[in-house]
């Protein structure tokens, strides 16, 4: 099982580069020890967002589909996590609402999905009509402001936003700075190594082989919808795994996190890293968060021009992403040789034959 | 009852009006070269804010609407030159760089202008019929949205660059091989989807709060009747903004504004899943 680890459709093998893994990870477990409890929080706020990033990570690049509903899903989640944690009272329970309301966003997914799926809604039109849900929904919880918006005891407050629920607690303890930085870390390695075994794995070929040719994946007898429909599930319930630990991390959420400019954002970190591999993207979104919000301190505009700057840039002059075309330079670079396409595709043929026979 | 009747007409014509001025732009930009202008909603923005920069420089509203389509035009015609012509071949890609020129805009402006200007209101007149007061305006509105519909019918099926114009839509490469300048055809289409963008601005100036954002407010509607009216824009806008019109005047009437907007959206997921090609493919296999 281990053996997906790597494979053709990532990036990254051998003893170099998980020793780099393990030399990373070294450091970011035991950034604690010596950084102020401030940088920690900070930290662990960028780390909110990799989620979504690597759920668009495998739906766009893996999968082919374009989704601009990241925040759509972030939403129900975030706004699920609230209502949920609210109702159920705080406590332990707030784990369950966290379980809970990436399911909801999950169980959203697969009915939007359903519907464009099936409907052979593809490319363009796919990213169109989940902007439209997400924008919608934004508008929506936007004009909730009135008393008699709310589920239970939780006010949905419109465009002030939701507050008021307990952060992920265990017990007494409330899960909070550097306990909760470790959760993200330890969530994030599981999420991503889980991802890797995803995608070198007989379904990830198949979500692949869907990408790069819907009608042939067909032909080769498989169901693509299917394929497409799981991966769609699955990349949304990532970016609803963010939304829940956003609203658990600030005890707040408002529809500003669902619509215009927000709904961009994933799409700017993800085509900025080099959408066709997942620690390409790991490493950009974060690097890309950790720019953006030394920037907002002095001017949210401005780092929202910069990102709206660099994703024109990325596409004009490197639609495959930067980081993961200086990734490529320095693996060429240390090893030798770099992970040539041609040499991927052809193990990629060959496990595809072996699956067959 | 005659009263009711045109009440009800009244309110069709309104949100149908609103649906074919935000989708006629984007629609022409789609059809022509299977792109989508992400953009959109800032050329709408730039319509407003240049109506009504004009008018408050002592423009009259006419003639500053006409100038501000124009400009917006103009403007299109320069990004399709700069950004949009390198991705003809790639057009997911030209959705994320009009993307990334939409947030580099709209932030600009929020960062020059800030976030509110001083408004025109809407111009005065009403009429009455029955018990029912009527905003003259609102019908002026209905008369451009048959206007541009007609305006469009006659640029595309009358004149010689209609005809070259949806050569290059059908078949751009056999258009090119028979010497039509696919290149400036393209420049044109842009320039005529992002003036008519320019032109919505510009005629809902009056009627809304100018700020920078406001892009978002017309990008929903637009979005879901270009993706309703399918392929082929010329035959599938009009009807499915007839159709959008009709299921968003009931909903709007009995339940406001945001449950007319959920409910156009959902009809639409559950249109695309039925008819997955939009009405226009409907309405040419009954051509056929």
């Amino acid at each position: 099982m281990f053996k997906l680890l790597e494979g053709p459709q990532t990036l990254g093998r051998g003893k170099k580069f998980w020793l780099c893994f393990v030399a990373v990870l070294a450091g970011a477990l035991s950034y604690p020890l010596f950084a102020d409890s401030y940088g920690v929080g900070n930290f662990a706020y960028f780390l909110i967002w990799i989620f979504m990033a690597l759920g668009l990570c495998l739906m766009w690049g893996y999968g082919g589909m374009l989704s601009f509903g990241q925040t759509l899903f972030f939403g129900i989640a975030g706004y699920g996590y609230g209502v949920l944690a609210i109702n159920m009272g705080g406590g332990t329970a707030t784990i369950a609402a966290l379980a809970l309301s990436v399911v909801l966003a999950m169980i959203a997914a697969g009915i939007l999905g359903y519907f464009m799926i099936w409907g052979g809604i593809n490319g363009i039109f796919f990213g169109i009509v989940t902007l439209s849900a997400t924008l919608v929904l934004a508008f929506f919880l936007g004009q909730t402001a009135g008393p008699e918006w709310h589920i239970g005891p939780a006010r949905l407050n419109g465009f002030n936003g939701m507050k008021g629920m307990d952060p992920l607690t265990v017990g007494d303890f409330y899960v909070e700075g550097s306990a909760l930085y470790y959760v993200m870390v330890a969530l994030i390695v599981i999420v991503y190594l889980a991802l890797r075994m995803l995608v070198n794995s007989g379904i990830g070929n198949v979500i692949v082989a869907t990408r790069e040719n819907p009608q042939r994946a067909e032909m080769l007898g498989y169901d693509v919808r299917k394929y497409q429909l799981l991966t769609f599930v699955i990349g949304s319930g990532l970016a609803g795994l963010s939304g829940a630990l956003y609203t658990s991390w600030g005890q707040f959420i408002t529809p500003s996190s669902i619509g215009l400019p927000a709904a961009a954002m994933p799409i700017v970190w993800v085509a900025f890293s080099g959408r066709s591999d997942l620690t390409a993207t790991l490493v950009g979104s974060f690097l890309l968060l950790f720019g953006f919000q030394t920037i907002t301190v002095y001017s949210q505009q401005a780092a929202l021009v910069l990102m709206g700057a660099l994703l024109l840039a990325t596409v004009m002059l490197a639609p495959q992403g930067f980081v993961l075309g200086i990734g490529k330079l320095a693996a060429g670079w240390w090893g030798g040789r770099g992970p040539s396409d041609a040499g991927a595709s052809l193990t990629e043929t060959a496990r595809l034959q072996s699956k067959e026979s | 009852m005659s009263a009711e009747v045109f009440s009800l007409f009244y309110q069709f014509a309104d949100v149908f009006a609103f649906l074919i001025l935000s989708a006629a732009g984007l629609a022409i930009v789609f059809g022509m070269m299977g792109v989508i202008n992400m953009a959109h909603g800032e050329f709408i923005m730039c319509g407003a804010y240049v109506t009504v920069g004009l008018v408050n420089l002592g423009v009259p509203l006419a003639i500053a609407q006409i100038l501000a389509a124009v400009t917006a035009g103009l403007i299109g015609v320069l990004v399709e030159f700069l950004v949009v012509r390198r991705f003809y071949k790639r057009p997911l890609d030209s959705l994320l760089a009009t993307w990334g020129l939409s947030l580099i805009v709209t932030q600009s402006m929020l960062l020059i202008v800030g976030s509110a200007v001083r408004g025109i209101g809407t111009p005065e007149g009403s009429f009455a019929i029955g018990d029912y007061t009527f905003s003259t305006y609102r019908l002026v509105l209905f008369g451009c949205a048959v206007a541009v519909l007609a305006g469009l019918y006659i640029i595309f099926m009358k004149t010689r660059f209609g005809v070259i114009a949806r050569a290059t839509m059908q078949n751009a490469a056999m258009a090119k091989a028979l010497g039509a300048r696919t290149g400036r055809i393209y420049a044109i289409s842009f320039g005529i989807g992002t003036g008519l963008a320019g032109l919505c601005g510009a005629l809902y100036a009056p009627t809304m709060t100018l700020i920078p954002t406001m892009g978002a407010t017309f990008v929903v509607e637009s979005f879901v009747t270009v993706v309703i009216g399918g392929a082929n824009v010329l035959l599938g806008t009009a009807p499915a903004a007839v159709f959008l019109a009709m299921i968003r005047m009931a909903l709007n009437a009995s339940y406001g504004q945001i449950i007319g907007q959920i409910g156009m959206l959902v009809a639409v997921i559950v249109i695309i899943r039925v008819l997955p090609e939009g009405l226009s493919s409907v309405l040419v296999r009954r051509g056929r």
